[in-house]
């Protein structure tokens, strides 16, 4: 075709550039709020716990200390030195947790990559091919939709049978229906701009302007969805944890240690306590960051 | 008006359609053998097998399966339960009442306080009590709230002795069920002190429950107000003369009811959620705990009764609040009429 | 005695990037039965003064003022209670988009009613009574029907019509109206200014015409303010600033007339735009677009001189003595 001055710089660097440029303006909005980066920052902390656990945690998980059950935490203790205190089987609470982080964010982060993967797909072609197809695939997730995630989800389980891995997927396909409809919606918008004609004109494949061509140009709100998917399917694993759905003991997962030491929550209160604490500040740090992604990347918010 | 009813109800047929198909495959998809699976009994002969399999209705087509559910569901039919033998519907309907007392409480503490404090946010907003909103709101939408409730037991129950730890009412009151809805019951039976232990059992759910709907709207309340705020109309009331409680309470306020009645009809979904985790956690006897309870107990014509009614009660708010949504906003109720 | 007198009116927004001062420096006499015309074009602060004396402005705004009195009442230090009195009843003002002006979950009958309600204390009966005689006034057709009628069954006339109603509603002292008709086809544009022209001579009231059209001002306004970048240009009677106005910014305002350029081929423009927060040149605000600049001009800044017909804001005024 044309060979002017811009064709002839390699196609890798010109992108690479923009890109740089882009991601330098994002850090600017993002870090222009302070609860973003604390949020940030946290999730970095989280992830490198979740990273070093074998270094960094006191005890094995798994070792049950006979001599030091359900010993509160080091300032109260009487024999035994636990930061956290141990729990029902007399293993060390700090160190149950810390591993706890590394099956929660698996977690949250298997759901956002199945959520985005199928996600996008379904997206992009319902919003491609329109008529019937969209209609079948926009219904189902209305489907979804109707049922209460974690009722929906238990369901899927019962079918599935309990564990972790099952639980990331029930959770998953709760979840499914709210990366459909965002990647349809903002692939409608984006395919009716110039850009996109322009590139049909120049005889663009099917598959080139649905993924190459638009998708880029939607991923803004998605980020943004994954971000808070991820805060939420934390919870949600905890949440089927909890409810005996979800990773089996003695697996530490966070929700499962509350409920296995949910009878000892009046006696031993650090042992529900802690974990809950740790759940709670992880979504919490992934919140504010999500927050922050969102004013930084949304521009209608921008500037206001 | 009439039509745009009739238009909202038409775009729940084919989700009914979606949710009956998915119970119906639930049933199907379970693991092992069906009849197993459904009638619990272990160690059939081949002729109680057969018999099972007719009784059941699983020697039939998939399709004429699926017509004689959905059949029986309009019909009022959802199943039997396995475990007390008992019709789905019934065992729904007896423990409704209490789900619904609970939701209901819940909600009004979300909204009672969710609105004005998303109202008074916007109308701050960037000042310290803002941002101290906003962020107890985060921290209360990011909260798990099986661990929130623990710890107000824990808190209140525990150390403080405040309150009851589980279930609706203490055991020395026998209060005969008229409604079901215990806080009316009790003032029925006349019975001193019930009402007043029942409130009593209402304060720890209610707080649970109602907390992410609670930090839910307060931040949608007051993003739906900065958006009305900065409004040419809000302008105009103000330059009446107009008193402030009357330019954000009225004039900017109906208009971000609009979004926010959107909001609070989305969170039915969210309290079912939460209620089947609050339940558990306090033994409220309602639906959540019962479908935990059917889960563990591979009651699954419980579990699939189960769902189909609460996706239909789910649907039906959602009905509801779009026509609430078409009262409280003129344009709608007048273009379509 | 005026019935409002501003002396060195100041706005200044904080912003982002510092703070911006929309408004610098403005003075305002206005009598009983004054009609006068504030032009100049958009972003030059003309909303913004006005509101800053309904004290409508966000809490991002910063007002100063030497002197801002209206019927003996200091508008600086006056409660927000107070100010609640005044405004809507004694001082009322329209704005500029009257489609979104209006409320638009509340239907007309409410919005003009709530008004009477809150000054005059009028019960139902007389509210809806005054409130079919206002419509009346405005000229809208079948106005006992029309109270029904909520905002988006309106055209943008009509809007404008009922926004008029309402400011009119407590018989005020001062009607501010903000471009009133910029937003509006150009058939219905007269209609409403000739609207509020005969409303001023038939209530006896001031009105402040804001508009960027000098056409308006020529029809219908007595005193003239030019307003640019925040700070008033000039100062005149119509008459003579048509006549000869004095500020290089008026000069040009004046040329871009279609009327006065029959003679062109093409209408004479202004170039460029008015200085925003970020932009704003050393020295005299217009000389980066002045025709006549000079090399003093972007040094100091000039300061409002005094004429006997007005005043001027310019180092190097148009000078008609040697016209005669
Ligand atoms: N709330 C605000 N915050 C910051 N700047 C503002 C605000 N309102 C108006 N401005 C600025 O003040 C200047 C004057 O605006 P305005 O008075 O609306 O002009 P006009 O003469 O068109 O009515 C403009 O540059 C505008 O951007
Ligand atoms: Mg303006």
């Amino acid at each position: 075709m044309s060979n002017n001055a811009v064709d002839s710089i390699p196609a890798g660097n010109r992108r690479t550039s923009a890109l740089r440029q882009s991601l330098i303006e994002f850090w600017y909005y993002f870090s222009e709020s302070k609860t973003a980066v604390i949020g940030l920052a946290f999730l970095v902390g989280i992830i490198l716990m979740a990273l070093t656990a074998d270094v960094i945690a006191p005890h094995d998980p798994a070792v049950q200390y006979r001599e030091c059950l359900e010993q509160p935490p080091t300032w109260g203790a009487e024999k035994c030195n636990f930061a956290f205190g141990t729990d029902y089987a007399g293993r060390d609470m700090l160190s149950r947790i810390i591993y706890g982080t590394r099956l929660s964010l698996v977690a949250g982060g298997m759901v956002v990559i199945l959520c985005l993967s199928i996600g996008i797909v379904f997206g992009v072609v319902a919003g491609y091919f329109r008529g019937w197809v969209d209609i079948a695939i926009m219904r189902i997730m209305d489907t979804i939709l109707s049922v209460p995630g974690l009722l929906m989800a238990l369901v899927l389980v019962a079918i599935l049978g309990p564990g972790l891995l099952n639980a990331m997927i029930a959770i998953s396909i709760t979840y499914l229906p709210h990366f459909v409809r965002l990647t349809r919606s903002s692939y409608i918008t984006e395919s009716t701009k110039e850009y996109v004609i322009a590139s049909k004109v120049a005889g663009a494949g099917k598959f080139r302007i649905m993924f190459i061509t638009i998708l880029p140009n939607c991923m803004a709100p998605l980020i943004v969805q994954a971000t808070l998917s991820f805060s939420t399917a934390i919870l949600d694993t905890a949440a089927l944890g909890f409810l005996g759905m979800g990773a089996q003991p003695p697996a530490p997962e966070w929700g499962t240690l509350i409920a296995e030491n949910r009878d000892l929550m009046l006696s031993a209160p650090w042992t529900v306590t802690f974990p809950g604490l740790a759940i709670l500040l992880a979504v919490l740090a992934i919140n504010l960051m999500g927050d922050g992604l969102r004013d930084a990347l949304d521009p209608k918010m921008k500037r206001s | 008006m009439f039509a745009f009813i009739l238009n909202r109800i038409a775009l729940l047929v084919p989700i009914f359609f979606g949710v009956t198909l998915v119970s119906f495959g639930f049933i199907r998809m379970l693991p092992g053998d069906p009849v197993v699976a459904l009638a619990g009994e272990r160690d059939m002969t081949p002729e109680r097998h057969a018999e099972m399999m007719a009784k059941l209705g699983l020697d039939k087509p998939a399709w004429q399966q699926y017509l004689d559910y959905v059949w029986n569901l309009l019909h009022g039919d959802f199943g039997t339960s396995v475990l007390t033998n008992r019709p789905i519907l019934d065992e729904f309907m007896e423990l409704f009442p209490a789900t619904i007392e609970l939701g209901v409480t819940a909600m009004m503490l979300a909204v009672v306080i969710g609105v004005p404090i998303g109202i008074f946010a916007a109308v701050k907003r960037g000042t310290f009590y803002d941002q101290g909103i906003m962020g107890l709101s985060l921290v209360g939408y990011s909260m798990p709230i099986f661990w929130w409730g623990l710890l107000l037991i824990i808190l209140f129950s525990g150390i403080w002795g405040l309150t009851p730890i589980s279930g609706r009412i203490s055991f020395l009151y026998d209060v005969p069920t008229v409604t079901g809805f215990l806080l009316i019951d009790t003032l029925l039976s006349g019975e001193e002190g019930a009402f007043a232990s029942a409130m009593h059992h209402m304060i720890l759910p209610t707080i649970v429950l109602g907390t992410i709907p609670l930090a839910i709207i307060a931040r949608q309340t007051r993003s739906a107000m900065l958006e009305v705020l900065s409004e040419d109309y809000v302008r105009t009331a103000r330059a009446k003369g107009l008193s402030p409680l009357r330019v954000y309470g009225l004039h900017a306020l109906r208009n971000a009811m609009i979004t926010v009645i959107t909001v609070i009809g989305l969170q039915v979904g969210t309290l079912m959620a939460g209620a089947i985790l609050t339940e558990t956690i306090f033994s409220w006897p309602g639906i959540g705990k019962w479908i935990i309870f059917s889960v563990f107990s591979r009651d699954y014509y419980a579990v699939q009764g189960g769902l189909v009614l609460i996706a239909m009660i789910i649907m039906a708010v959602n009905l509801i609040v779009d026509v609430l949504y078409g009262l409280i906003n003129p344009r709608i109720l007048h273009t379509s009429s | 005695m005026s019935l409002l007198e501003i002396r060195n009116l100041s706005v200044e927004f904080q912003t982002v990037s510092g703070s911006f001062r929309a408004v610098d420096g403005v003075d305002l006499d206005i009598k009983e039965t004054d009609l006068l015309s504030i032009v100049g074009e958009s972003g030059s602060g003309k909303s913004v003064s006005m509101l800053a004396l309904m004290g409508l402005l966000p809490w991002t705004a910063n007002v100063t003022a030497d002197k801002m009195e209206f019927a003996g009442l200091d508008l600086r230090t006056i409660s927000n209670r107070a100010r609640r009195k005044i405004i809507g009843k004694d001082i009322s003002m329209i704005f500029q988009e009257p489609m979104s002006s209006l409320n638009p979950c509340f239907t007309v009958g409410f919005q003009i009613g709530e008004s009477l309600k809150q000054h005059l204390g009028l019960g139902g009966a007389a509210r809806k009574k005054r409130s079919i005689e206002l419509l009346d006034l405005v000229g809208i057709p079948a106005p006992a029907e029309r109270l029904k009628a909520f905002p988006h069954q309106l055209s943008g006339g009509m809007s404008q019509r009922v926004m008029i109603a309402m400011a009119i509603a407590c018989n005020p002292k001062l009607l501010i109206a903000d471009e009133p008709s910029t937003a509006l086809d150009v058939t219905i544009q007269a209609q409403i200014i000739d609207l509020l022209v005969d409303l001023q001579n038939e209530k006896g009231m001031a009105l402040v015409l804001i508009t960027h059209d000098m056409g308006v001002v020529a029809e219908t306004a007595k005193q003239v303010i030019v307003m640019y970048a925040g700070q008033q240009v000039e100062q005149q009677e119509v008459d003579s600033l048509f006549a000869k106005p004095r500020h290089p910014y008026t000069h040009a305002l004046l040329n871009a007339l279609p009327e006065r350029s029959l003679h062109l081929d093409r209408l004479p423009t202004i170039e460029g735009v008015v200085p925003g927060a970020g932009d704003r040149p050393p020295g005299c605000l217009f000389a980066p677009r002045c025709e006549f600049v000079q090399d003093d001009c972007s040094q100091n800044i000039p300061g409002l001189q005094a004429t006997e017909l007005g005043a001027f804001r310019c180092f190097h005024p148009i000078d008609y003595t040697g016209q005669g």
